[in-house]
């Protein structure tokens, strides 16, 4: 390399060089760098362990280049809690879908946040099931047509989308949760330092850490990628608002 | 070690200790909460981690999570709380994780009852999750045995990097007997947790996982499991005989406290002038299957007869085990009614064409 030269963007150490299998127009890859990156910045990535959901992401170990569990649908809290427990000293985190984490896994990911566990977590909100191909969430939007909402979700039978950051930032433990998505590079950057400050706080030993990340599913939303960044900031961001809705220096009463 | 009087449950907890198993999860239910009880106590004592988990699927995946770090975990629970941790057990069994966990059976089907039973016999040695896979089943018939049978499920855990299971009736996890433990513990040589995970350091990211999407593969996977389970049947059948010899009539089958029973009634038979003999199996899995038809060709004997505290799930494996070669009886009874001596009696007599 000349010595004029110089490098502005490379590959993160924890982003292995394997082609990912995401569709066009998905932003979970995103989502991996973010993460890769502020687990290199953090200078942590010996010393991670990361749990992989079922979902779309659950050959996420193929991309990180950390060690790796792979979890039941919707589990990875209670992995990451028995782990993290036996090992204070490694840094621990899981990625979740919604319907690995707000459905079928909603028991474990309110009690881990409970408990104050110290492990941090990337979740990935993107209004529906993707792996399975297209089925309701938790999530999805009022009206939004999927496999099994094919009229479009009916509050009155399924209820309203839950807003996972907001639920769990009332519970009185001390915890980092925040919500950010990655569609446009305004908010790549805003994921960027949310991620990276989660799990900054638990290489401090703080507290529990979520990041909720709004994410596109081109595929089954059935709509092309730059419509599916769209989608993200009129249907999403209006009722998933964006922002830190609890850090650990604020104690409440 | 001096003896000690101990109830079931605290001397399984306690036998884990011994064994550096200070890593636990559970949830409550009896008749097995006192492990629980006398852990949450314990082993901060020891430097260990107790973790009252929100339900037994959670427990099952702490479990799984903690194993990753390649200590050792282990849970007790109780009939109903042992179904929810089917999940995690067929994965772990997929993954080649090494656990113990303790069933302390209640009655069933559903909520069923508190009392003492047998009934999840299929459930531990058949396979409750999904997948091809075993675990290594014991089942011990006294507190010293439980604790003696503790100790073994970690070595085995650790040796063949597989779940182990110990089943026990609400009987054991509730009654006092003088107990020893070893005065220090040592482990015999095992192989290295070299799979476990830690983080990279110094070399390639490790993965622990059950997920084959390529067919080859996951049916590789499945042969390596089931070579697993060729050398724990040829190496791991553990057994014990009461009173068989060549006077024997019938050969009785029980396990666990069942077969103490059994053993009272044969005491009893004795005086009377009839020769019966017992077979109890300890390890269910693997299942003593060449033992018991060796056992069974015995030219005096004439009849069998299985007890059990079901409706009849042990004596399947005897009679496809016996291979039709003597008749077979069954008496059993459940919900938590354990056979008294004198049914155990009454049974074998009738068996015999003694009674009607
Ligand atoms: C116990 C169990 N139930 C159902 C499934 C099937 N399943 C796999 S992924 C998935 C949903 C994934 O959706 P999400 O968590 O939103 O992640 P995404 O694929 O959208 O990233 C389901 C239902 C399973 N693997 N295990
Ligand atoms: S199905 Fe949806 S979530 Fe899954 S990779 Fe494709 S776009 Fe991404």
């Amino acid at each position: 390399m000349a010595k004029d030269e110089l490098t502005i963007l490379g590959r993160p150490e924890s982003l292995s060089d394997n082609i990912t299998h995401y569709c066009p127009g998905c932003t979970h890859g995103i989502i991996h760098r973010l993460v890769a990156e502020s687990i290199d910045e953090l200078g942590v990535r010996e010393r991670t362990v990361g749990v992989a959901p079922v979902g779309c992401a659950v050959l996420i170990y193929n991309y990180l280049n950390v060690d790796f569990m792979e979890s039941p649908h919707g589990r990875a809290p209670a992995l990451a809690t028995g782990f993290k427990r036996l090992r204070p000293d490694m840094i621990v985190f899981t990625y979740q879908g919604d319907g690995d984490l707000a459905s079928i896994g909603m028991s474990e990911i309110i009690h881990a946040a409970n408990r104050g566990e110290k492990f941090t977590v990337v979740f990935v909100n993107n209004a529906i099931y993707g792996m399975t191909g297209g089925q309701m969430a938790p999530t999805t939007m009022p009206h939004q047509k999927t496999t099994t909402s094919p009229m479009g979700r009916d509050v009155s039978l399924s209820g309203y989308p839950i807003r996972v950051a907001e639920l769990l930032s009332s519970l009185r433990t001390p915890a980092y949760i925040a919500r950010t998505a990655v569609h446009t590079p305004i908010h790549v950057i805003d994921a960027k330092q949310k991620i990276k400050r989660a799990f900054a706080y638990q290489i401090q030993g703080k507290c529990f850490s979520l990041v909720e990340v709004l994410s596109t599913c081109p595929t089954n939303w059935g709509i092309a990628p730059d419509a599916a960044t769209r989608w993200v900031t009129d249907n999403m961001m209006p009722y998933y608002p964006l922002g830190t809705f609890k850090t650990p220096e604020e104690e409440i009463a | 070690m001096a003896k000690k009087l101990m109830k079931g449950n605290e001397a399984i907890a306690e036998a884990a200790v011994c064994v550096g198993a200070i890593n636990y999860f559970a949830y409550p239910i009896t008749p097995q909460s006192e492990v629980a009880e006398y852990l949450a106590r314990r082993l901060p004592e020891v430097g260990g981690v107790f973790i009252q988990a929100e339900s037994e699927v959670a427990v099952g995946n702490m479990l799984f999570g903690a194993a990753c770090s390649g200590k050792r975990v282990f849970t007790t629970s109780s009939s109903p709380g042992i179904s929810l941790m089917q999940e995690a057990i067929s994965y772990m069994a997929g993954a080649h994780l090494p656990v113990v966990i303790v069933n302390i059976m209640r009655g069933g089907p559903g909520l069923g009852g508190i009392l003492p039973a047998q009934s999840d016999y299929f459930q531990a040695v058949k396979g409750g999750g999904h997948g091809d896979y075993r675990l290594i089943v014991l089942a011990p018939s006294s507190v010293q045995e439980a604790v003696d049978l503790t100790i073994l499920a970690f070595q085995l855990a650790d040796k063949y990097r597989a779940p182990v299971m110990m089943i026990g009736d609400g009987m054991i996890g509730q009654m006092m007997e003088s107990v020893e433990f070893p005065a220090k513990y040592q482990d015999p040589p095992l192989p290295p947790k070299d799979w476990a995970l830690g983080g990279a350091r110094g070399r390639k990211p490790q993965v622990i996982k059950s997920l084959f999407l390529d067919p080859i593969a996951l049916e590789k996977n499945n042969i390596l499991l089931a070579e697993k389970y060729k050398v724990i049947r040829e190496n791991e059948v553990r057994y014990e005989l009461y009173k068989v010899n060549n006077k024997n009539r019938l050969l009785l089958f029980a396990y666990g406290m069942m077969a103490r029973i059994c053993q009272t009634a044969i005491d009893e038979l004795e005086t009377e002038g009839i020769s019966v003999g017992l077979f109890r199996p300890i390890s269910l899995f693997p299942f003593p299957e060449k033992e018991v038809y060796r056992e069974v060709l015995k030219d005096n004997i004439e009849r069998l007869l299985t007890v059990e505290m079901s409706m009849g799930q042990m004596v399947e494996d005897i009679e496809r085990c016996s291979k039709g070669k003597k008749p077979l009886g069954f008496y059993g009874r459940t919900g938590g009614i354990v056979p008294m001596t004198e049914e155990v009696k009454g049974a074998v007599k009738k068996e015999l064409g003694l009674v009607k």
